[in-house]
This record gives C-alpha cells, structure tokens and sequence, in this order.
C-alpha cells in the first residue's frame, strides 16, 4: 500500500532535492554542503523507489542501491578532502579556499 | 494518505530543513538523519523493504558516524563554522529564490503531464530474495562496476590522506 499517490511522492521528492540544491547554493560550510549533496542523492534515492513500486519492476530497486553505493564512496572522498583543506586551518568557510593546487 | 507515510512525510521535510538552518555541524548531522530515517520508513511504506533496510543500516548508520567522526577532527565546538558575512552579496535570498523558482517549474512538469498508468506489484515485491533476484540474475555487471567504484574510493582516500609530509 503506497499511502499516497504516485505523483506525491514525486513532488516530495523534487522539493527534497531542490532543498539539497539551496544548501549546496547557500551554505558556504564545506561540511553543510556536503550534506545537502546527501539530501540529494536521498531524493533521488525515493524517486527511484517510488516510480519502481508504481511501475512493479525491480530494476528501480537496483538503482536505488546503486545510489546509496555512489553516495557512501562520494561521502568517504568528499570528507577526505575537507579534511585535507582544512587542516591546520581554523576556521571552515569555503569563500577562504582560493586555491586548489595540490 | 495513511498517517504513518504523513509522518515520514514531515520528518524527511523537517530534516532537510534542519540540515538548511543548523548553523552548528552536528544539529546538521542529527537533522539529516530525521531525514534518512524517515526516507527510510517512505521506502517501507513503498513495499521497499530491503532499501529501508539498507537506508538505515548504511546511511543513517556507517555514512553519518563518519560524517561525526570528521566533524570531531575538524571542530568539535558549539560555535558555527561559517564567517560572515559572504563574499557573494545577497547570497542567500538569491540561492532561496533560484530554489522557489525550481520548485514551481518542477511542480509545474509534474502536474502538466500525465503519469504513466500503475501496475500491480506481484506477492514478493522488495524483498531481499527479490532483490538479490534482480541484482544477481539481471543486473551482475552494475554490481561488479560498484565494487569497482567503492574499491578506488578506498584507494582514493589511502592516496589523500595517506601521504607523509615534511615534519610529520
């Protein structure tokens, strides 16, 4: 039982990555950006779920694992480099980070 | 619409607002696992029972204690990391207002055109056999290219992180 109807969860999912763009836009914490990327991958994650539910196919299931895949090795190397920018660095403020030369 | 996916609904909506205005790391963190948990009980509701599963155990689980663990080597402090003010002006009612836009003109899509016809989902549907069904048997060549994936990322972060600097 869905609970809701097909284009519901559609629509939640679209503002749930519409939230994650606006973190990505606004926050200037490398860390809150970060997370809002994992928001949305989570949107997309549901719209994949949903739409395999909806269509009674399991391939959406697949890619749905396959994006939770993606944004754990996405996370692993994101957090590595923060860490690595802003080591040895007070503060975190992505308007500080000017360079990337390794 | 059942009370339980109303719920999900709004802790998902809550947490990615929380994840929005935390201006302290691990507020954010806890916000954003509201969100996963409830992502998690949307994708039960969905007769997606393994990827609730998966949902809570992998995400909310291993991917956001790394996030603490990180947030604990870079600054474990009650003060936000953020200076102000931005270097962009007007940096936040433009990135609000590009999101209300996207928003309308997602609304908009969704709404305009007709949704393909539901199917009826066989007994069975999301379960781990069906899943390890259609991961194993149709599917074995995606699942090798994301141990592939997740191996360099392993190796990714040796190479970053693993390389000894002068004086240490």
């Amino acid at each position: 039982m869905p609970g809701m109807p097909f284009s519901g969860y559609v629509l939640l999912s679209a503002v749930l990555f519409v939230a994650g763009l606006v973190g990505v836009l606004v926050r200037r914490s490398p860390l809150a950006a970060l997370m809002s990327i994992e928001l949305m991958w989570g949107a997309a994650t549901l719209l994949f779920v949903a739409a395999s539910r909806h269509l009674a196919a399991m391939g959406g299931h697949v890619f749905a694992f396959l994006i939770v895949v993606v944004g754990a090795a996405e996370a692993a190397i994101g957090l590595a480099l923060i860490v690595l920018i802003f080591r040895g660095r007070d503060g975190a403020d992505v308007d500080e980070v000017r360079s990337l030369r390794g | 619409m059942s009370w339980v996916v109303a719920a999900a609904t709004v802790m998902t909506l809550a947490g990615a607002a929380g994840v929005l205005r935390a201006r302290i790391p691990v507020h954010a963190v806890l916000a954003l696992v509201l969100n996963l948990v409830g992502l998690a009980a949307l994708f039960i509701a969905l007769d997606a029972e393994f990827m609730g599963l998966i949902q809570v155990i992998v995400y909310a689980g291993a991917v956001m204690v790394l996030f603490l663990f990180v947030i604990s080597l870079l600054s474990a402090r009650n003060t936000p990391l953020e200076r102000r003010p931005s270097l962009l002006a007007g940096q936040e009612p433009l990135g609000v207002a590009v999101g209300a836009l996207l928003v309308a003109a997602l609304a908009g899509a969704i709404f305009g055109q007709p949704l393909p016809e539901p199917a009826s989902i066989y007994p069975g549907f999301g379960t781990v056999k069906a899943f390890g069904a259609a991961l194993f048997y149709e599917h074995v060549f995606v699942l090798q290219l994301a141990a592939l994936l997740l191996f360099l990322a392993a190796v990714g972060v040796v190479v970053l992180l693993g390389r000894r600097g002068p004086g240490r």
